[in-house]
């Protein structure tokens, strides 16, 4: 295996905008309140900057291709701007190529931004796309609670688990979600539920209720990296370094090879947690992982990742759920921020969302959601696409003496 | 001796749902209280997913169960309800069934005895033909809410393969007559049929014209009305074909039940339909008498052979009828059929264009449901791709034609989606594993929340995958439902 980027990569800095419906910005001002945080944060100026990725999902209404509107938002140097997509994971993949940029040497300081305006869609929930001209012609244009729904039906089959077992567990990932998002200012949701709201809401794609679902925002995130050297030498000295960055990518076994992937996890998850811990060193996670943030698109993604992270035992996942093993106060946290759930799920901004809380919790610097016991390694995980279909993108960070 | 020349297979298809007349009347009885006497039984009403195109590919596959495809030289496709007025509907059919490229294809319509039009002139070039003809026969009619025909009517497909060899009916021959008698019309591009008074219809049409053409076919043929044993007229006028039989000298007994109060008339369909469920129960050596109407009339004769017997089972008629699901929900059906516009929302409003490019590359695989199945590791996959999916092999271009219509399949995953558009919501979908392998997310057709569960045994359908209605083009692609 490649040495892999451990400590390679600091943070110097990391801003994130208000999420939420902000019908009162575009995306280039999202990017600017996100941006004029994190260069605040680095303790640097704009001309420092070498290289620069911008991570968007949704171009038809958005910003547009390239990586111009970024470039033009923050008035860059003339600097190479390169825009990523990969589907929702597309915001850790622009913080890979800052990282990579970085520890390739070939840029000092590169930054990585994320933004998403779903807000100008006209409707709920994500827009309508096309997934290439063969696959409309053969595939399911269905809404992403339908694609993700399904890993419950499968799951409940799999592990033998009731329907309302399975239904109670997955609305403990909800009302735990919003009881940490409603003590976070820049949350899409800032209201706790209980659970026989989340148990009797409207039904969007069975079994998912609408408090299954996460919030659909307006939203942008950054962050500026650099070398340990470096950000030593900018004066930092309590520096947040990469210790893992592994991205799968699904190659079609899950949704083409008959009999092999039973439909109750994410294949590319198992992949990239287990590169991901070897990188990072890691070899006992439910020991060693002391925060998570993770893709919470829908709360039966958030409990079955708990089994592909390993962080519970196949099939016992949705018992630490229930037993409060990932509550804010719990073991080990999990969305403390709130999470897609209710911090909200600009796409190309979540993956940078969630380094920006594990970054701010490392450094106790989270306000009233901080975790006591102080954190020394913190896991985010990125997903895009659907259970079938996905690219899975896995960051830890954690203090560069840990 | 040379071979008989006749019909060598048949099959039906009749769409799941089907719609109860008092449902209709109920919400139409303040405007129009003489349906009354109407309001009784049902009608099949085919699903939003559903023509002319994809009920003919069902009855044409019901019609091929145990036959060689490689042997089917013509497939025509009657109707007057046809989705294409410029695209060989029944090249679409072609696609469907996978038949060789080397296939003739036909639409034939313009009338209701389009379908009895098309069977003389199959028949009658059998003799000459090396390869049989299938003919399907589909209709499927709109009519104005609180009209007579949004009751009479039904929505259904049959077929009948046609050629020499073991036949299970001989063709003894036809009689046609050629009128202009206008009784309803349709002008191109229209809607709904334009109708004259019944009791003309009835007394000039029905008795005048049919009654003729029978009494000339029977002199032309050298039978007597007492020899015929299945007397099918394809009307579901009460009263109208014994009526026909008394005047033929034909028993009463021989008069071929008409469907009308499970099925309704499914137009140009409806003598086919009928000539299957006589087929389906008449047992060797019976003389069978089929009418076809439609500015004049066609009669045909046939006689079953001991072949009838030993043909191997299908859906049918029988199977199609036992498979209806009662429906009280004339909304839906007004919706379905475009004659009331609901708020779709905008989701409704994705694009559906569709590359003609692709679709001609990729024609196998979405008309056909063709997959792939690597030569070296046999692993079966959908849709066929250059490297194949087993992850233990990477070979490039060894994959061969793997067809899964006809395959069986089980439920891996599912979902009943409420978000995203669909017309007939919640949109069912889920994963599917074909039995010897090969598996596809996809669309489940005619099912509701008793009929999917992980596990659960499912067959393949052609349907219509999505209409684009600023182009005017109908996408199909297959479709799961549950086996019934």
């Amino acid at each position: 295996m490649a040495k892999g980027i451990k400590d390679k990569v600091a943070i110097l800095g990391m801003g994130c905008a208000k999420f939420g419906e902000r019908w009162d910005k575009d995306a280039d001002s999202l990017m600017v309140e996100a941006y004029e945080e994190a260069i605040a944060d680095a303790g640097i100026d704009t001309s420092q900057i070498d290289a620069a990725w911008l991570g968007v999902a949704f171009d038809a209404v958005n910003i547009g291709p390239s990586g111009i509107p970024l470039s033009t938002a923050l008035r860059l140097k003339n600097i190479g701007v390169t825009k990523v997509e990969n589907y929702c994971a597309s915001g850790t993949e622009s913080f890979r190529g800052a990282v990579y940029a970085v520890a390739s040497g070939a840029a000092d300081i590169a930054l990585a931004l994320g933004v998403e305006k779903l807000k100008d869609t006209g409707y709920g929930g994500l827009p309508v796309r096309t997934r290439g001209t063969m696959h409309d012609m053969t595939g399911i244009t269905g809404s992403a609670p339908g694609n993700f729904a399904q890993l419950a039906s499968a799951y409940r089959s799999v592990h033998g688990v009731s329907k309302d077992d399975l239904k109670r567990a997955m609305a403990h990932v909800s009302v735990k979600s919003h009881a940490n998002g409603a003590k976070n200012p820049k949350a899409h949701l800032q209201k706790a539920v209980d659970m026989d709201t989340v148990l009797n809401a409207p039904m969007i794609a069975e079994p998912l209720g609408l408090f299954d679902c996460c919030g659909v925002s307006d939203g942008a995130a950054c962050a500026i990296v650099t070398t340990p050297e470096i950000a030593r030498a900018l004066g930092k000295t309590d520096l947040v370094t990469v210790k893992a960055l592994q991205i799968a990518a699904s190659n079609g076994w899950e949704i083409q090879q008959g009999g092999g992937w039973n439909g109750s996890f994410f294949h590319t998850t198992r992949v990239a947690a287990a590169k991901a811990y070897e990188e990072a060193g890691v070899t006992n996670p439910r020991e060693q992982i002391s925060l998570m943030e993770v893709h919470d698109c829908f709360s039966v993604t958030e409990l079955v990742t708990m089994e592909d992270l390993y962080i519970s035992k196949e099939g016992d996942g949705w018992r630490d759920v229930l037993d409060g093993f990932f509550d804010a106060d719990g073991t080990i946290p999990c969305q403390i921020d709130g999470g897609l759930k209710c911090f909200g799920h600009p796409i190309g901004a979540s993956g940078l969302r969630m380094i920006y809380e594990n970054y701010l919790q490392l450094l106790g610097r989270a306000g009233p959601r901080q975790r006591q016991t102080p954190p020394s390694l913190a896991l985010s995980h990125n997903l895009g696409g659907m259970p079938s279909q996905n690219v899975s993108a896995i960051a830890i960070v954690g203090m560069a003496d840990a | 001796m040379t071979a008989d020349i006749g019909i060598l297979s048949f099959g039906a298809y009749i769409p799941k749902g089907r719609l109860q007349r008092q449902a209709v009347y109920a919400a139409n009885a303040w405007f129009a209280g003489g349906l009354k006497g109407l309001a009784k039984g049902e009608r099949a009403a085919a699903n939003w997913d559903e023509d002319t195109i994809t009920m003919a590919v069902e009855a044409a596959r019901d019609t091929l169960v145990g036959v060689d495809r490689a042997g089917v030289g013509t497939v025509s496709l009657a109707s007057t309800t046809l989705p294409f007025a410029d695209r060989l509907n029944a090249g679409v059919v072609k696609e469907a069934l996978t038949l060789d490229d080397g296939t003739a294809a036909i639409d034939v319509t313009g009338s209701q005895r389009a379908a009895t039009s098309q069977l003389i002139q199959a028949l009658d070039a059998a003799a000459g033909a090396a390869r049989p003809h299938l003919a399907v026969a589909s209709e499927m009619r709109k009519a104005r809410p609180a009209s007579e025909g949004e009751l009479n009517y039904g929505d259904a497909a049959a077929g009948v393969l046609v050629g020499k060899g073991d036949v299970i009916a001989r063709y003894l021959g036809s009689h046609s007559t050629t009128i202009d008698f206008v009784d309803h019309v349709r002008a191109t591009g229209a809607d709904f049929d334009y109708t004259w008074e019944s009791r003309w219809i009835r007394d000039e049409g029905y008795t005048g014209l049919i009654g003729a053409a029978i009494k000339g076919a029977l002199a032309k043929l050298g039978v007597t009305g007492a020899e015929i044993d299945r007397f099918v007229v394809p009307l579901t006028l009460r009263g109208v074909p014994e009526g026909l039989a008394k005047r033929a000298g034909v028993k009463p007994e021989a008069v071929v039940e008409s469907l009308g109060a499970t099925v309704g008339e499914a137009g140009v369909a409806h003598a086919t339909l009928l000539l299957a469920a006589t087929l389906e129960a008449a047992a060797p050596g019976e003389k069978i008498l089929l009418v076809g109407f439609g500015q004049g009339v066609d009669v045909l004769l046939f006689e079953t052979t001991p072949a009838i017997a030993s043909l191997p089972a299908r859906r049918g008629v029988k199977g199609s009828i036992a498979r209806g699901a009662k429906t009280d929900n004339y909304m839906r059906f007004l919706f379905h059929r475009g004659l009331v516009e609901l708020e779709r929302g905008q989701r409704a409003e994705a694009d559906q264009k569709q590359p003609g490019t692709t679709l001609w590359r990729n024609r196998k695989a979405v008309l056909g449901l063709v997959g792939g199945r690597c030569t070296k590791t046999g692993t079966v996959q959908f849709p066929k791709s250059d490297i194949g999916v087993n992850p233990n092999d990477h070979a490039v271009g060894t994959q061969e034609d793997y067809p899964l219509a006809d395959v069986r399949a089980k439920i891996v995953t599912y979902t009943a989606d409420s978000l995203t558009y669909s017309p007939n919501p919640p949109s069912y979908y889920g994963m599917i594993d074909f039995d010897g392998g090969g598996r596809m997310m996809v669309e489940f057709a005619d099912v509701d929340a008793s009929d999917v569960e992980v596990g659960r045994d499912m067959m393949m359908m052609f349907r219509i995958k999505a209409v684009d209605e600023m182009r005017d083009f109908t996408k199909y692609f297959w479709k799961a439902v549950p086996v019934a």
